[in-house]
């Protein structure tokens, strides 16, 4: 088992031909992931890497049942995308694409209540279940197959997580990037949510960082549902007021969404917080060692 | 992006938003010819940075006669302001907005911002203005009063009435108040704010509402299609080094340590300022290279760093996904033959092609600490610094 997406999805890539598309679709082949169809406007009919290409989404959906879509469109026209993806009631639409105008978003978020479809991103790695499905730009081959699940705000400190699980003999059931900007289509709780409920995940790792009150909001849910234990850590200690450190979303507006406030809540909710950002791997792993979840935990030999 | 006060109220007239009468004045003679073509009794001299607290720094001053603008504009500009916000070192007076003087019966407080928890903008409003919000918002909470606004629909009049009643704007005044209110919504979301700001809206005694100053922040990820706006932009309001990252398309941001940083991903790069001050060190900066890096951006990066004179020490932490460590050991190969490296720098490269990458330096021949970790290298560069 695993969340969102396993060996059975089907994958539709909105704005395959272009470059960003084309790349992240050669390396999700190569990874096995089953990409069934893309779509460009104007180029239906064609092919890209022995994937038909289609002209609208539609087209796409009725002739490869596809259930998931993954888009790399700019971010001009990344709302008109997410929504054709909402519209066609995809299961899942994931949005890599950075630099969405906030009020676009405000739109597809309206747009999107009452909806089926689930919304990945904007502005995130993907989403990955290791060794089943890869949708995203996440490097494939850092990941190894297990129980731990990651969800996360940011694309490079979830693979640094990754990687000192991996390189640790802790496998994942699935990582998830949910973006860097302030409005997104999937928050913590939604993450956890899923989980807490998956059997084959048995501890969460949750990457957080400064700006807005996800994290503390997450730390609640946690506190009063969450079975599994929970290890966090949250970039941006050391961040300046008032500025944006990268991520649209990561900026401490009005004394609002320092890192230390967040760090003090997940504590006060029985979450590990790593310290550093070099830590999180064995945070993890003494809080399996301490619920006695490691050797079930331990899925490959550590490197 | 921020924009000048001045500017601010050039965009919320087009909105019909009400504002005094006023002109920008980059010299003492053009502060004297604009109050004069204002002819108000009174004339308010302000100075114009990007930065809140002008008042409460002596940016703000009320001149009496055309002797007092002048001598005013004159004491004002090239005056460094500091204010709460502007940091110790303060910001330099450029540009005076010279406004006709206001017959204030009340003060207010009305803006709007995004709300993430909801997804929505949010208008709030508050009697209590003058006043920073958040100071209100932590010792009286009870009275901020906030609308939800929909987007599918809009602000919509009886959200702006419910607030003027809420914040007892005088009812005779409850036209202007909800025509002002609307406006504002509309500027936010036309011109894609992310911040509107009116502190304080005043009521005056010839029955009009206006806003008495006006900050208006933009989101940067829509300003390729806020070409107007973009005109506003005051690169001397702005730190040269991060107006040269800009150019290459580098999320950088100055701060005040020793030790340089450059890496790939925002949370990352954060990450890497936080584990640099957890050992004891300083970062100088914040550096995202981003994810398609190539090896000239790389070298632009580098010499960004190495332009800032407090910069003792470099440390390179690339967790390469899509970016390729190889490429990154290129440009800061490159980097360091064109511009030379007097001081220490520490290397972590971990990820896609990480055995060429170390490969590529040290073979280069340069003095690289190379580093294995995030944590060792964040140690390594510390003790070379100190």
């Amino acid at each position: 088992m695993s969340i969102f997406i396993d060996k059975d999805t089907k994958v539709v890539v909105q704005g395959i031909t272009g470059s960003t598309g084309l790349f992240h679709t050669q390396q999700a082949l190569a990874y096995g992931t089953n990409i069934v169809g893309g779509v460009t406007p104007g180029k239906g009919g064609t092919e890209i890497e022995g994937v038909p290409v289609f002209d609208t989404l539609r087209d796409a959906v009725n002739e490869t049942g596809a259930n998931a879509s993954v888009i790399y469109v700019p971010p001009a026209f990344a709302a008109d995308a997410i929504i054709e993806a909402v519209d066609e009631e995809m299961d899942l639409a994931i949005c890599i694409t950075e630099g969405i105008p906030v009020s676009d978003m405000l739109k597809v978020k309206r747009f999107m209540e009452g909806k089926k479809t689930r919304l990945v991103g904007p502005n995130c790695p993907g989403v990955i279940t290791p060794e089943e499905c890869k949708i995203g730009i996440m490097p494939g081959y850092i990941h190894k197959k297990g129980h731990v699940g990651v969800v996360s705000r940011s694309g490079t400190l979830t693979y640094e997580a990754v990687h000192q699980l991996s390189t640790n003999g802790v496998g994942q059931s699935t990582a998830v990037g949910i973006g860097g900007d302030p409005v997104n289509g999937t928050s913590f709780i939604d993450v956890l949510k899923e989980f807490n409920e998956d059997d084959d995940t048995e501890a969460v790792i949750m990457i957080g960082e400064i700006g807005g009150t996800a994290e503390e909001e997450a730390a609640e849910w946690i506190r009063e549902n969450m079975d599994k234990p929970v290890v966090g850590f949250i970039g941006g200690r050391t961040a300046p007021p008032g500025k944006r450190m990268g991520h649209a979303g990561a900026i401490i507006s009005g004394g609002k969404g320092t890192a230390d406030e967040k760090i003090k809540t997940l504590q006060n909710c029985g979450v590990y917080v790593a310290d550093t950002p070099a830590e999180i791997g064995d945070t993890l792993i003494s809080s399996l060692k301490e619920n006695n979840l490691f050797e079930k935990c331990l899925t490959h030999d550590p490197q | 992006m921020n924009i000048h006060e001045y500017q601010g109220k050039e965009l919320l007239r087009e909105y019909g938003v009400a504002v005094p009468n006023g002109k920008v004045a980059f010299s003492a003679d053009e502060a004297v010819e604009a109050a004069k073509e204002l002819g108000s009794a009174v004339s308010v001299v302000k100075a114009q940075i990007h930065a809140g607290g002008r008042g409460k720094a002596g940016g703000v001053k009320i001149a009496k006669s055309l002797d007092e603008v002048r001598t005013y504009a004159e004491e004002l500009l090239g005056k460094t302001l500091v204010t709460h916000q502007t940091g110790p070192e303060g910001k330099e007076v450029k540009r005076l907005f010279i406004e006709e003087g206001s017959d204030i019966q009340s003060e207010y407080y009305v803006g709007l911002v995004m709300d993430r928890a909801s997804s929505r903008v949010v208008m709030m409003a508050s009697e209590e203005g003058g006043t920073e919000i958040e100071e209100v918002a932590e010792k009286t909470p009870e009275k901020i009063f906030r609308e939800y606004i929909d987007p599918a629909v809009g602000m919509q009049p009886y959200q702006a009435r419910r607030l003027a009643f809420n914040i007892n704007i005088p009812k005779d005044l409850l036209k202007q108040a909800v025509k002002f209110m609307l406006g504002l919504y509309n500027v936010y979301m036309e011109k894609d704010c992310s911040v509107a700001e009116i502190n304080p809206l005043v009521t005056t005694g010839d029955g009009s509402v206006m806003a008495l100053d006006a900050k208006l922040n933009f989101d940067s990820n829509a300003l390729y299609r806020q070409k107007d706006i973009l005109e506003y932009r005051d690169l001397d309001e702005e730190d040269p080094k991060e107006i040269e990252a800009s150019k290459f398309d580098l999320s950088y941001i100055a701060l005040d340590g020793n030790i340089g940083c450059m890496v790939n991903g925002a949370g990352l790069a954060m990450s890497t300022m936080d584990i640099i001050k957890y050992y004891n060190g300083d970062p100088a900066n914040f550096l995202d290279v981003g994810g398609g890096a190539t090896a000239e951006k790389v070298t632009e990066a580098f010499k960004i760093i190495l332009e800032d004179d407090q910069v003792k020490g470099i440390y390179v932490n690339i967790f390469g996904g899509i970016m390729k460590c190889d490429v990154i050991a290129e440009g800061v190969v490159e980097a360091t033959k064109q511009i030379g490296l007097e001081i220490p720098l520490v290397v972590r490269l971990e990820g896609t092609n990480v055995e060429t990458g170390k490969q590529i330096l040290e073979e280069s021949g340069l003095n690289i600490t190379a580093a294995d970790s995030m944590a060792d290298g964040a140690q390594k560069i510390v003790s070379q610094v100190q």
